[in-house]
């Protein structure tokens, strides 16, 4: 692993009205590195994810993304320098089929007629058949809507996206929260795979087990302030607990790795 | 890690649930409704509704009927188009038929005659100014540019003030009326040059409908314009998400759907040979039953073009079978409401039934 920093963030805060959803953060990602980001419901995980993606425009703090200073007016803008999200609630469009969601905001076009240009199905199709194949989901009909897809096939859906078009750095925030045994071993090989093809990852979760089997960093978020990042291998599920909960010690015993 | 042939995902994917296309649904029940009122006529005027019972015409079916049918669905139905799209991508018009008296008014009043029987036009609006016995270009480009102001407006206050569709279109409604009025004085308007005459003569409004309508069926099924209008309308905050400019695609939506209420009020004021204040009211009630009974969801995301030409044939059935039967015109009103509703029922229905399978 380089010791190439791709994401840093100097005093990232946001509030909304009175509430103090992300305070302060100071935040840092090595290209490469697979980190995880943990916390209680309302932490501010997703908060600092919406701020760093261009989903919304931080109330104060700085981002610097891969060498330089970065302002991310939307969500296409930090696309375009190569990070993709898998954002919480679902960002599909239930009534579109597998290839247009894939390919939503970037459509395969035969010429550019504006707005209305003519959309390249059949090359959509085949790419959507691929991003499948190299993530090892299997969806048996492309060409039916989202809508009438399970969770894991939607959420599944919605991570190959991300993981073929990322190119600097992959966001998952809970992509396994719905998903059953056999559909979260997927989702993780997926993220093993981003691991050799050395794509950085952010990954939000509350499944401690998962997070210690996949990655190398966690940082710990409380009440809207980074309370802490410990290596993976130097810490234990009891330490990372007390200090999600904010409690120094006495809790190890019962605390479980769900 | 176990794999399956059916995919991944708790529930085996079944491929029944890629439901039959809801215009299947639409043409079969236009089909039901011409055969009622087939089996009506028979049992309660002695007459056949669609075939041809005169000796001295030829063909099977009535002729004149169904070109009737069509000629009066046609106008409305060019407002329709422009009210589908809208309605696919999550919003509302209210404001079309309004925007035909307007925009009727105002072209009008370009499009008209220097000499009626070698006196002045007694209707003139710009016979002091010399605007007369134009080229029909003017009228032409007046009236559209009129639609697509209108469109403008509504598109730019649904997209950035972040007030609902509904109020938005409910505004320009009242507005676009006002300024149809003020235009002349609650004057009608009259006496058109002959080549604005013929762009709503005969069966041109039908013409002009089904070209609009092929136009925006290959539109909506095959560019990026369309597949934004479903994605929009189905998930905005994915749409926003994924990097469509929301805002730009709704500006642009709402000021096509304007572009052709002034498509419609020019065939419809070229067809009467005048433009009056009146014009076009409910023209937007109409026009959105029709795309709603053709299978456009109310609630954003799925409709076609194609069932909205169904849903107007349906709307054109029921109006002249209910003249043929010989039921009175104030009926005819309430029951066209209850339509509207009972489709918008439909529509509430099928999506509590998708959202609990
Ligand atoms: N748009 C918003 N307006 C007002 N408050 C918000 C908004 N978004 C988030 N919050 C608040 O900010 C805080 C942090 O929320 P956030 O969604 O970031 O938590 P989280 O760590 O992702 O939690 P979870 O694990 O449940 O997903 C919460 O108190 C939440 O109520
Ligand atoms: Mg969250």
């Amino acid at each position: 692993m380089t010791e190439k920093i791709i994401l840093r963030t100097e005093g990232l805060t946001k509030h909304y009205g009175g509430v103090k959803a992300l305070e302060d953060a100071d935040f840092e990602l090595r290209d490469g590195e697979h980190v995880a980001i943990v916390g209680d419901n309302g932490a501010g995980k997703s908060t600092f994810v919406r701020q760093i993606t261009g989903v919304e425009s931080p109330t104060s703090g700085k981002i610097h993304f891969d060498g330089r200073e970065v302002e991310f007016k939307s969500p296409l803008d930090s696309r375009d320098v190569g990070i993709e999200t898998v954002f919480q609630n679902l960002a599909l469009a239930d009534d579109l089929d597998v290839p247009s969601n894939l390919f939503l905001g970037r459509e395969k076009i035969y010429f550019n007629l504006g707005p209305f240009s003519f959309l390249n199905e059949r090359l959509m199709h085949t790419r959507a058949l691929e991003a499948l194949k190299t993530t090892g989901v299997k969806i048996p009909d492309l060409k039916s809507k989202i809508r009438y897809m399970s969770g894991g096939q939607r959420q599944c859906v919605a991570i190959s996206r991300a993981a073929s078009f990322a190119s600097k750095l992959i966001i998952m925030d809970e992509p396994t929260a719905a998903l059953g045994v056999q559909e979260t071993a997927q989702v993780e090989n997926i993220i093993r795979t981003l691991k050799q093809r050395g794509i950085p990852l952010i990954l939000i979760s509350h499944n401690l087990r998962q997070v210690f089997d996949l990655v190398d960093r966690i940082w710990v978020f409380r009440r809207g302030r980074i309370v802490g990042v410990v290596d993976k291998d130097k810490t234990t599920g009891n330490e990372i607990v007390a200090m999600i909960t904010g409690v120094k010690s006495g809790v190890g015993d019962e605390a479980t790795f769900a | 890690m176990a794999e399956t042939s059916r995919g991944i995902g708790g529930l085996a994917f079944d491929a029944s649930k890629r439901a039959r296309p809801p215009e299947l649904n639409v043409l079969i029940a236009l089909i039901a409704i011409v055969a009622a009122f087939e089996l009506l006529g028979r049992l309660l005027i002695g007459d056949s509704f669609l075939f041809n019972t005169r000796d001295n015409v030829d063909g099977i079916f009535n002729q004149q009927r169904l070109e009737i049918i069509i000629l009066q669905v046609s106008i409305v139905g060019i407002i329709a188009i422009g009210v589908t799209q809208v309605i696919i991508s999550g919003g509302i018009d209210l404001s079309s038929g309004s925007v035909v008296g307007a925009t009727a008014m105002i072209s009008m009043s370009f499009a008209q005659v220097a000499l009626v029987n070698g006196q002045p036009n007694p209707k003139g609006v710009f016979l002091e100014q010399g605007w007369v016995d134009l080229p029909v270009i003017v009228p032409v480009l007046v009236g559209l540019a009129c639609g697509l102001v209108a469109g403008l407006i509504n598109g730019a206050l649904v997209a950035y003030t972040k007030i609902p569709p509904f109020i938005a279109t409910l505004g320009m409604m009242v507005t676009a009326r006002g300024v149809a009025r003020w235009w002349s004085k609650g004057q009608p308007i009259s006496f058109p040059t002959e080549s604005f005459a013929a762009i709503g003569k005969g069966l041109m409004p039908v013409v002009i409908f089904v070209t609009l309508a092929v136009l925006f069926m290959v539109i909506l099924r095959y560019t990026r314009y369309g597949k934004y209008c479903y994605a929009i309308g189905s998930n905005e905050q994915a749409a926003r998400i994924s990097g469509i400019n929301v805002e730009h695609h709704k500006i642009l939506v709402y000021s096509i759907a304007g572009v052709l209420a002034a498509v419609a009020a020019l065939v419809l004021s070229s067809k009467n040979l005048t433009a009056q204040a009146g014009m076009g009211v409910m023209y937007e009630l109409d026009a959105i039953a029709m795309a709603v009974i053709g299978g456009t969801s109310l609630s954003g995301g799925r409709g076609s073009i194609v069932g909205t030409m169904l849903g107007a044939l349906i709307f054109g059935v029921i109006i002249s079978g209910f003249t043929f039967l010989r039921i009175d015109a104030y009926y005819q009103e309430m029951i066209k409401g209850v339509i509207i509703v009972a489709a918008v029922v439909l529509d509430v229905y099928r999506q509590r039934v998708r959202s609990r399978g």
